[in-house]
Formats: C-alpha cells, structure tokens, sequence
C-alpha cells in the first residue's frame, strides 16, 4: 500500500527523492536534506497521505560514509493506516556540519526526538526552537552515540571520591558481575581464592 | 570483611541472676543502633520492585528492626541505593547522603548499585562506591529477597563489632558446588557415560 506513497513522492518531488526500496513490505524512501520539511509537509497534509503520526525520529552514524550521518523518520496515518520511512544524508566526515531542517513545526513530537538526536549524535536541526540537551547533563561534552567517542570515556559530573584504588574497590574483582561467586558462607570454595583473599585482607 | 557466620559477641553479660548486666557502653549503644535502622529507600530502577517484595509482609524485614522508611534524609541512618546511577543522579545521591545525619550506613542493593554492572557506559557510574562510603554490598541481578535479608543481617553485625570496612553478602548456596545436583553431579554423570 505504501508503494504508491512512494511513487507519489517521487512524481511530486522528483528532484528530492533520491532512492527507495522496500523490505518485508516496509518502504523507505530516501530524499535529500533541503527538501526535508517540504517533503514531510507533504506527507501531513496531502489528502493521499494522511500521516498524522511521527512515530520516531533518530539518526545513525555512519563514520565510513559522505554524507556521514542519515537522519530517519517512522511516519504512521492513523485514518489511512499505511506507514513510510523517510531518511535523509547530512554531515560531514568531521562531523562539524550536520545540519537539517526541524520538523517541530509540523509534529508537536518532533520536539524531544530531535532534542535526544542533537544530545546523542549532533545533529542540529535548524528552526528547533529549543535545541539544547534532554537525556545528559549540559556540562557534558561531545555526542555519546557518535561512533568516534570512545565507549570507555566517561565524563563524571560528581568527581570521584579520593580513596586508594577508587576505579577497583574491594570485595569486586575476579568476581565482579557474577551471579555467583566462587565463595559461600561456609568458606572459600577453593586455594586460589583463599589466598586471594588473605592477600586483599592485608 | 564481615561474614555472617560469625555470630555477634554477646552484649550483656548477666551478673548470677543479681538483677543487674555490666557491658561496654560501645557495645550497648551498637546494640541499640542495629535494631532501629530507619532507611531512606533511593530507588531508581528495576531492584525497586524486588526491593517492595522483601519489605512486603511475605520477605518481611521489618522483623529485623527495619522497618521505618523515612523519605527525609536528615531522620534517616541507612541509606539503600537500589538500582542503577547515571553520572547526572551522582551529585543528587551525594546530597542526600551529606544530609543524613551520623552515625550513617550505606547499602547497595543489586549488580548496578554496587559495580554499575553492565552498565559500563557514558552514562552511569560503575558503582556508588565511586562518590559515597558503602558499607554493605548485595549482588545479584536482581538479588534474591533472601540476599537482600542477608545483606541486613551483615549490616546489623558490622554495626555491632563497629567494623567500618565493605562487606559483600555471599551466596548461601553456590550451583557450581553442589554435590547433590549441580554442575560437577553432572559432569561426573557425563564421564561415566562417555
């Protein structure tokens, strides 16, 4: 059903629509970024269309490529009952320029999806009228879910406190993250451990 | 580090049935402190509800004198931290703790709370023994109602030997040992056959 959306885009905007393709019935069109409201305007308002819902806005990071990042919408018509995918290409390989119009002014959701997508990937969505960060802390810096920030970097917004071997403390080491340890109430179950912890006791 | 099989020195030591007990003021005062734990419960994620189940009638721990939550932390001494903390809860968790009043404990209940588990992202903090003192660690994902009483039970003890030092509740029975049934009944059962 969702085909003839696509092939509606695609007569209506034939500069825009760049690709489509379709999976398990599923249809993705993909559209370049200039015509990025227009094209959502479209899908909202044209009696064809009907797409009242975002369901979802997000964005991936695809470091390899140029553009480097796709922004993607779930758009879903509650009267006609047909869904689309929308995505568009934007950024560069550095990152700096990942720029893309807001679609707050159509969908009222709009606003905390892009809101989470600028915090996690940074992307900016131009018109947003209030674009800072909603899931981390303002002093944190860089974009969490890019795939250039390294996934051991933390930014503590609490300094850790001042004690001896603060990043392992005691009684956590080969046991760490285990449903069960190797030791019981009845002692340690095994030479090794015992000595283990004779030397952590000292 | 405290164990639970070590039970607590007797406190009051009868005088010949003279009506009268002699004891260290420390102890007697330790005694007093480890049956009126009132907690401030901070709970942020799914250990919450594991964490209503033990102090719901069927787990009860209010039967080991703790059973007076306070959601104030200035008429609190136990703080239990159930569930995970992100790095933007950290400074809210250690304003609490600076406002209760001492003497004060600190329990981590669960995986997350006590190593942030497998959490280790840009989010969390890989344990609240990063920014606050824990006395008594309970692991387990979520840990088992009987965990968390024992965790309680070790918390009691090392308020009354006045040991300050992180305690880990251990596992009562440990699957891989089991003689009867377990993992080495079975391998046991795999090589005869073989």
């Amino acid at each position: 059903m969702a085909q003839a959306l696509v092939e509606l885009l695609r007569s209506e905007f034939p500069q825009a629509v760049i690709a489509s393709s379709s999976q398990h019935g599923d249809e993705t069109v993909i559209v370049d970024a200039a015509s990025w409201v227009n094209i959502h305007r479209f899908l909202r308002d044209d009696e064809r269309c009907q797409m009242q819902m975002l369901t979802d806005l997000t964005a991936v990071d695809y470091p390899d490529r140029e553009p480097r990042f796709e922004v993607v919408t779930h758009l879903h018509s509650l009267s006609k009952g047909h869904r689309l995918r929308a995505k568009t290409r934007v950024g560069d390989p550095a990152g700096e320029r990942v720029e893309v119009g807001s679609l707050t002014e159509l969908w009222g959701s709009a606003n905390w999806l892009e809101r989470e997508c600028f915090d996690m990937l940074g992307v900016h969505f131009l018109g947003h009228p209030d674009l800072r960060r909603i899931l981390m802390y303002p002093e944190f810096e860089g974009h969490p879910l890019r795939k250039d920030y390294a996934a051991s970097h933390i930014q503590p917004l609490l300094a850790y406190r001042d004690a001896p071997n603060i990043e392992k403390l005691p009684p956590f080491d080969r046991h760490e993250g285990m449903s069960f340890g190797r030791q019981t109430h009845d002692g340690f179950a095994s030479e090794e451990d015992d000595a283990l912890s004779r030397k952590r006791s000292h | 580090m405290g164990q639970l099989k070590e039970t607590t020195e007797h406190v009051l030591e009868t005088g010949q049935g003279q009506g009268f007990a002699t004891t260290r003021f420390e102890d007697l005062l330790h005694w007093a402190q480890k049956y009126s734990l009132f907690m401030y419960p901070f709970v942020t994620a799914c250990c919450g509800m594991e964490f209503m189940s033990v102090s719901s009638p069927r787990y009860d721990f209010s039967r080991f004198g703790s059973e007076a939550p306070r959601f104030s932390p200035r008429q609190s001494d136990l703080l239990w931290v159930v569930g995970t903390i992100v790095q933007r809860q950290a400074p809210i968790l250690k304003r609490i703790y600076e406002q209760m009043a001492e003497p004060k404990w600190v329990l981590a209940f669960g995986t997350c709370a006590s190593v942030g588990g497998f959490y280790d992202n840009y989010a969390c903090v890989a344990g609240i023994d990063k920014i606050l003192p824990c006395d008594v660690y309970i692991p387990g994902c979520p840990p088992r109602p009987e965990a968390v009483l024992d965790g309680l039970l070790l918390l009691q003890d090392k308020i009354a030997r006045g040991d300050r030092s992180p305690g880990v509740v251990k596992p009562r029975q440990d699957p891989a040992q089991d003689q009867t049934g377990g993992l080495i009944q079975l391998r046991k059962s795999r090589s005869s056959v073989g």
